[in-house]
C-alpha cells in the first residue's frame, strides 16, 4: 500500500515538472480557430450582404449617399433613358421617366418605396464610381456627383408593341431573349404613370379591386388553363417514353368519370385524337383521359422540378406558382388538374421561364432585366453575364414539347401563326375564372423560330376570351416586331 | 485637393495598418527581442503615420481644428508611452507596448469621431492609467507576498460585486457601476477591475494544490462571483469570468475531464439563465432572427451589421457613415464603427494586433517556471481574448450579443485602465522572467553536469 503510494507521489511529481507546454499551445490553437472562424464569417458577410444591407430601408446611410449623389440614369437596352433625375429651376432634384406608364411596372419608382429596376438596382444608383478628378471638380463646384448608371435589357419598341396590343385590357406580356434570358419587354395592365406617383399614391392604395400597383407579370397569379397541357403533356411523354406516339382517343365532345365531366372548349368534338393532335386541338376530354393515368407521386416531383411551389431564380419581386398533386387526390381535382383548372394558379413570367426551357433544349436561362453598370464617364462598374439556372428537362423532351407546340401552330388552335416568314411554336390556352363558363383569359406562351428558338413570349389577356382568338395575334406582332428589328 | 487627400487616406490607412499587423505577427519569426528590434521599431513608425493621416483626415472633412488640438496629445501620450516603458524597462516587451499603443491611438481617434467630449474624458484617463501603470513592473519584481493573499483577493472580489449587485446603478437594464457624486459624477466599474482580482485568486488558488478539495473550494468562490455578475444582469463579464476559471483550472490541473465537465456545466447554466431570465431569451431571439424584430430587440444588432455591410472592404471613410445610428456605439459597438468607416481591412487588423498581443502572453506563459505567474498571464491572456470574441463575434451576429467593451479602443474608464493594468502586469512578470532567466540557464546547465 505504502509503496503504491509513493509511485502515485512521484509520478505527481514528475507530470508537474514537465510542464504544461501542451496545454498552453492547445488553448492557442483553439482561440486561434475560433477567431479564424469569425474573420471568415465577417469577410464572408461583407462580400456577399454588402447591397442587401444598403437597400434595407432601415439603413440610414442611404439618405447619406443619396445626399452626396445624384441618382443614376436607367436607360434601355439601346441606350434611350427610362428613368433620369434632373433639376428643376430651383435646384431641385425630381426624377423623370420619359415614356409615362410604359414602363411603370419594371423599371418602378423610387418614392413612395421602391418597385422594379428602381428597386433592385437601388444600389448600384445611389453610388458613384466617378473618377477623382470628376470629384474634385464638383467638391470645388459645391454639386453632387454623378451616380452610377444602369443599362437594362428591355427593348422600347418591343415594350411599346406590347402595351399597344395590350390596349385597354387588362394582363400582363413577358418577352425574353431564349439563349440568355434577357428580358425584353414586361408589360402589366392597368399601369401608371411614375412621374405622378406622389399625386396618385393614396388613390392607387385605397382602390385595392384594380389593383395597378401589382405587376402582373411577376406578381399576378391565374389559372393556366390549357396552357397547362404543356406540363401535362411533359409528364405523359417521360412516364411512358416508348408508348406515347401510340396513344389514341375518341373524343366525343366530354370526359366522364363516375360524377366528374370535363367537357372540351365550347363542347367542340375532336373524334379520333393521337398525342399530337389532342395537344393540337387542346382536347380535354383526351387529357382528362392522360391525366388520370399518369402516376401523382411522379407528377409532383416534375412538377417541383418546373419549379411550381418552389422560388424562381428571379431578383424582382414576385409571386410563388402553386399547384396541388397528391397520391390521395379525388378524381374530379385530379381531372381539373390535368387540364389546368383546378387550384393550380401560375404567373405569366414563370410560365415564360418554362417555355424558354423548352425552346433552350431543356436549360433554364436566369431572367435577367439588368445588363450593366456603368460611371457617368460609359466605363463599365460591373457587368452582368447570362447565367443559367439548370435544366427543367431532358434535351429530348424539349424536343418532343417543341415537335407539339409547332403542330398548334401548324394545324391546332395557334393558326393565326401559320405561314409567316418564321415558324412559330407555342401553346394556347383559355383559362376559365370564378367558375364562370365561358369566361375566359385568353393565354399564349411561345417561341420563334421553333427551328433554332431566339425569342418566346408569353401572354395573357384577361377575360378577353379563347387564347387562339385574342393572344395569339399579339404574339404574332410582338415576333414580326422582334424580327423586324433584327433585320435592320 | 482636400478630396484627394480625403479619398486616397483611405487606403494608405488601410495599408499601414495590414503592414502594422503583418509585422505584429511576423515578430514571432524571431525568437530574440534584439533581432525583433528593427521590427518594432517600424512598427512606431506605421503606428505615428497610421495616427497622422486618421487625424488630418478627420480634421480635414470637419473643417475643425480641435481634432488637431488632439491629435498632437495623443501623439504626446504616445511618445511618452514609448519612451518611458522602453526607457525604465530595458526589458519590457516591446511588442506588447507598440500593440497597446497602436489600439489606443486608434480607439481616441475613432471616439474623437464619434463625440469629441468622450475622446477628452477617456485622453485624461488614459494618462492616469499610464502613470498608474509604469509602477506596475517595478512593484512585481519586488514585492513577494502576491501568492499569500488568495482569498484576500476572492472576499475583495465577491465583496466589490455584491456592492454593486444591491446598490450599482443601472446602465442599459444592467447594474454595473457606482456613481461617485462627490468626485464630480465619476462612475466606476468594479466588474473591470476585480477581473484581475480574479486571475490572482485562481492562480493562488491552485498553483501549489490541485487536489479536488481545492478545485470545488476555487469552483465555490468563482461561481459566486460569476453568478452575482447574473443577477446583476452582467452577462458578458459573467462569461468571461467563467471561461477564465475553466481554462486555468485545465492549464492547472492538465485534466480535460474538468474543461469537458466545466463546458457540460457552463451549457447547462446557459440553458437554465435562458428559461429564468427574460434579458437572456431576448439576446438569443435578437441572435437568430434579428429582421424580424427590426424595431425593438434586433435594432442594435442589424444596425451594426448595416454599419459593417455599408462599409465594406475600406470603409466610407471617416465621418461620411453613420455609425452614430448604433446604440451605444462607442462602447458596445466600437468595432462596428472602425468597420463601417475605416473599412472592413482595418477592422480585420485591429482583431490581428488582438490576436498578436494574445501571442504574446501564451509565448510569455510557456516559457515561464513559477506556476503562480504562469497561470497569472494565462488567465489575464484568455479573458483578454475572449472578451475581444465576444464583442466583436456579438456587433457581427457570429454570436449571441452581451455588451463588452473593445478593451483600449471602446469608451469607458473602468475598461481602459484595467486593460492597461493587465498588460503591464504581464510587462512586470515578463521582465521577472527576463531578470530571472538567466539564473535559471545557469542553474540547468549545473543540473547537466551533475
Amino acid at each position: 500500500m505504502s509503496e503504491e503510494r509513493t509511485t502515485k507521489k512521484n509520478k505527481k511529481e514528475i507530470v508537474r515538472r514537465l510542464g504544461n507546454q501542451r496545454e498552453i499551445k492547445l488553448t492557442f490553437v483553439f482561440f486561434l480557430l475560433l477567431f479564424a472562424g469569425m474573420i471568415g464569417y465577417l469577410g464572408h458577410f461583407v462580400a456577399t450582404s454588402e447591397q442587401d444591407m444598403v437597400n434595407n430601408s432601415y439603413n440610414s446611410r442611404q439618405q447619406i449617399l443619396l445626399s452626396r449623389n445624384y441618382r443614376g440614369t436607367i436607360y434601355s437596352r439601346d441606350g434611350e433613358v427610362l428613368a433620369e433625375t434632373v433639376l428643376d429651376e430651383e435646384e431641385n432634384e425630381k426624377r423623370e421617366y420619359p415614356f409615362k406608364n410604359l414602363f411603370a411596372h419594371v423599371v418602378g419608382y423610387s418614392t413612395k418605396g421602391r418597385m422594379g429596376v428602381e428597386a433592385q438596382a437601388n444600389y448600384y444608383l445611389i453610388n458613384t464610381h466617378t473618377s477623382l478628378s470628376n470629384k474634385v471638380a464638383n467638391d470645388v463646384a459645391g454639386v453632387k456627383n454623378p451616380g452610377d448608371n444602369v443599362y437594362t435589357t428591355l427593348d422600347v419598341q418591343i415594350q411599346e408593341v406590347a402595351d399597344k396590343q395590350l390596349a385597354i385590357y387588362r394582363g400582363a406580356i413577358v418577352v425574353t431573349e431564349v439563349k440568355t434570358g434577357k428580358i425584353l419587354a414586361l408589360v402589366s395592365h392597368p399601369d401608371f404613370d411614375p412621374n405622378e406617383i406622389q399625386n396618385i399614391w393614396d388613390d392607387l392604395v385605397e382602390n385595392q379591386s384594380s389593383s395597378v400597383l401589382v405587376n402582373r407579370a411577376t406578381q399576378g397569379l391565374y389559372p393556366p388553363g390549357s396552357t397547362f397541357k404543356i406540363v401535362t403533356a411533359l409528364e405523359y411523354a417521360r412516364e411512358n417514353s416508348d408508348t406515347y406516339q401510340n396513344y389514341s382517343y375518341q373524343c366525343n365532345g366530354a370526359y366522364r368519370n363516375g360524377e366528374s365531366k370535363i367537357s372540351c372548349y365550347h363542347g367542340t368534338n375532336h373524334g379520333a385524337v393521337d398525342f399530337r393532335k389532342s395537344f393540337a386541338k387542346s382536347c380535354n376530354s383526351s387529357f382528362a383521359n392522360i391525366g388520370i393515368g399518369l402516376d401523382r407521386t411522379q407528377f409532383e416531383e416534375t412538377l417541383e422540378g418546373l419549379l411550381f411551389d418552389e422560388e424562381l431564380p428571379l431578383t424582382l419581386s414576385y409571386s410563388k406558382s402553386s399547384v396541388h398533386m397528391s397520391a390521395d387526390m379525388d378524381t374530379d381535382e385530379m381531372l381539373q388538374t390535368s387540364i389546368g383548372q383546378g387550384r393550380t394558379q401560375i404567373t405569366p413570367i414563370h410560365l415564360n421561364m418554362i417555355t424558354c426551357a423548352i425552346a433552350n433544349n431543356g436549360i433554364l436561362m436566369k431572367p435577367q432585366v439588368i445588363d450593366r453598370v456603368e460611371n457617368d464617364e460609359g466605363e463599365i462598374v460591373k457587368g452582368f453575364k447570362s447565367d443559367v439556372y439548370g435544366r427543367l428537362m431532358s434535351e429530348g423532351e424539349a424536343n418532343i414539347l417543341t415537335e407539339l407546340m409547332t403542330a398548334v401552330v401548324q394545324e391546332g388552335t395557334a393558326s393565326k401563326l401559320k405561314g409567316l416568314d418564321y415558324t412559330a411554336a407555342g401553346k394556347t390556352g383559355s383559362a376559365e375564372y370564378n367558375n364562370v363558363k365561358g369566361e375566359s383569359h385568353a393565354w399564349f406562351t411561345g417561341f420563334a423560330p421553333a427551328e433554332d428558338p431566339e425569342v418566346c413570349v408569353t401572354i395573357i389577356v384577361e377575360g378577353a376570351g379563347s387564347g387562339g382568338d385574342y393572344a395569339v395575334p399579339i404574339a404574332r406582332r410582338l415576333f414580326d416586331a422582334y424580327f423586324k428589328e433584327e433585320m435592320q | 485637393m482636400q478630396e484627394y487627400v480625403i479619398e486616397l487616406s483611405k487606403y494608405f490607412l488601410a495599408g499601414g495598418m495590414v503592414l502594422y499587423a503583418f509585422c505584429s505577427l511576423y515578430a514571432f519569426r524571431y525568437r530574440k527581442d534584439n533581432e525583433r528590434k528593427r521590427i518594432f521599431i517600424f512598427q512606431n513608425i506605421l503606428m505615428f503615420v497610421v495616427q497622422l493621416i486618421a487625424f488630418v483626415d478627420l480634421a480635414l472633412v470637419s473643417r475643425d481644428v480641435r481634432y488637431l488640438f488632439l491629435y498632437a496629445f495623443v501623439q504626446i501620450f504616445l511618445l511618452t508611452a514609448i519612451t518611458l516603458v522602453t526607457l525604465i524597462y530595458e526589458q519590457a516587451n516591446r511588442l506588447l507596448l507598440n500593440n497597446m499603443c497602436m489600439l489606443l491611438g486608434i480607439g481616441l481617434c475613432m471616439l474623437a469621431r464619434l463625440s469629441f467630449d468622450k475622446a477628452v474624458k477617456q485622453y485624461i484617463i488614459v494618462m492616469l492609467s499610464l502613470a498608474i501603470s509604469l509602477a506596475i513592473p517595478f512593484l512585481f519584481t519586488r514585492i513577494r507576498f502576491l501568492k499569500k493573499l488568495t482569498w484576500v483577493y476572492a472576499a475583495v472580489g465577491i465583496l466589490m460585486l455584491g456592492i454593486v449587485l444591491i446598490m450599482g446603478q443601472v446602465t442599459h437594464g444592467s447594474k454595473l457601476s457606482y456613481s461617485f457624486e462627490a468626485l464630480g459624477g465619476i462612475t466606476f466599474q468594479p466588474s473591470e477591475f476585480v477581473k484581475i482580482l480574479f486571475v490572482f485568486f485562481l492562480a493562488g488558488a491552485l498553483w501549489e494544490d490541485i487536489s479536488l478539495n481545492r478545485i470545488l473550494l476555487a469552483a465555490l468562490l468563482a461561481g459566486m462571483q460569476v453568478i452575482i455578475l447574473v443577477l446583476s444582469k452582467d452577462l458578458g463579464s459573467a462569461l468571461i469570468f467563467f471561461v477564465g476559471f475553466l481554462f486555468v483550472v485545465f492549464i492547472a490541473t492538465r485534466n480535460y475531464l474538468y474543461l469537458l465537465a466545466g463546458i457540460a456545466g457552463g451549457s447547462l447554466a446557459a440553458c437554465v439563465a435562458y428559461r429564468l431570465f427574460d434579458h437572456v431569451r431576448t439576446r438569443v431571439l435578437a441572435w437568430q432572427d434579428p429582421w424580424s424584430y427590426i424595431d425593438n430587440q434586433g435594432y442594435q444588432i442589424t444596425q451594426s451589421l448595416f454599419a459593417v455591410g455599408s462599409g465594406s472592404w475600406f470603409g466610407m471613410g471617416l465621418l461620411k457613415g453613420n455609425p452614430k445610428a448604433i446604440p451605444f456605439v462607442e462602447s458596445d459597438f466600437i468595432f462596428s464603427s472602425i468597420c463601417e468607416e475605416w473599412g472592413l481591412i482595418v477592422g480585420i487588423c485591429v482583431i490581428l494586433i488582438c490576436v498578436s498581443s494574445f501571442l504574446t502572453m501564451m509565448e510569455t506563459s510557456l516559457r515561464i517556471h513559477d506556476r503562480f505567474y504562469q497561470m497569472i498571464v494565462y488567465g489575464i491572456g484568455v479573458m483578454y481574448i475572449f472578451q475581444i470574441f465576444l464583442t466583436v463575434g456579438g456587433g457581427i451576429k457570429f454570436i449571441p450579443l452581451t455588451g463588452v467593451t473593445l478593451p483600449f479602443i471602446s469608451y469607458g474608464g473602468s475598461s481602459v485602465m484595467t486593460s492597461m493594468f493587465m498588460f503591464f502586469i504581464i510587462q512586470g512578470i515578463y521582465i521577472r522572467l527576463q531578470q530571472m532567466g538567466g539564473r535559471k540557464i545557469v542553474r540547468r546547465a549545473n543540473d547537466q553536469e551533475e
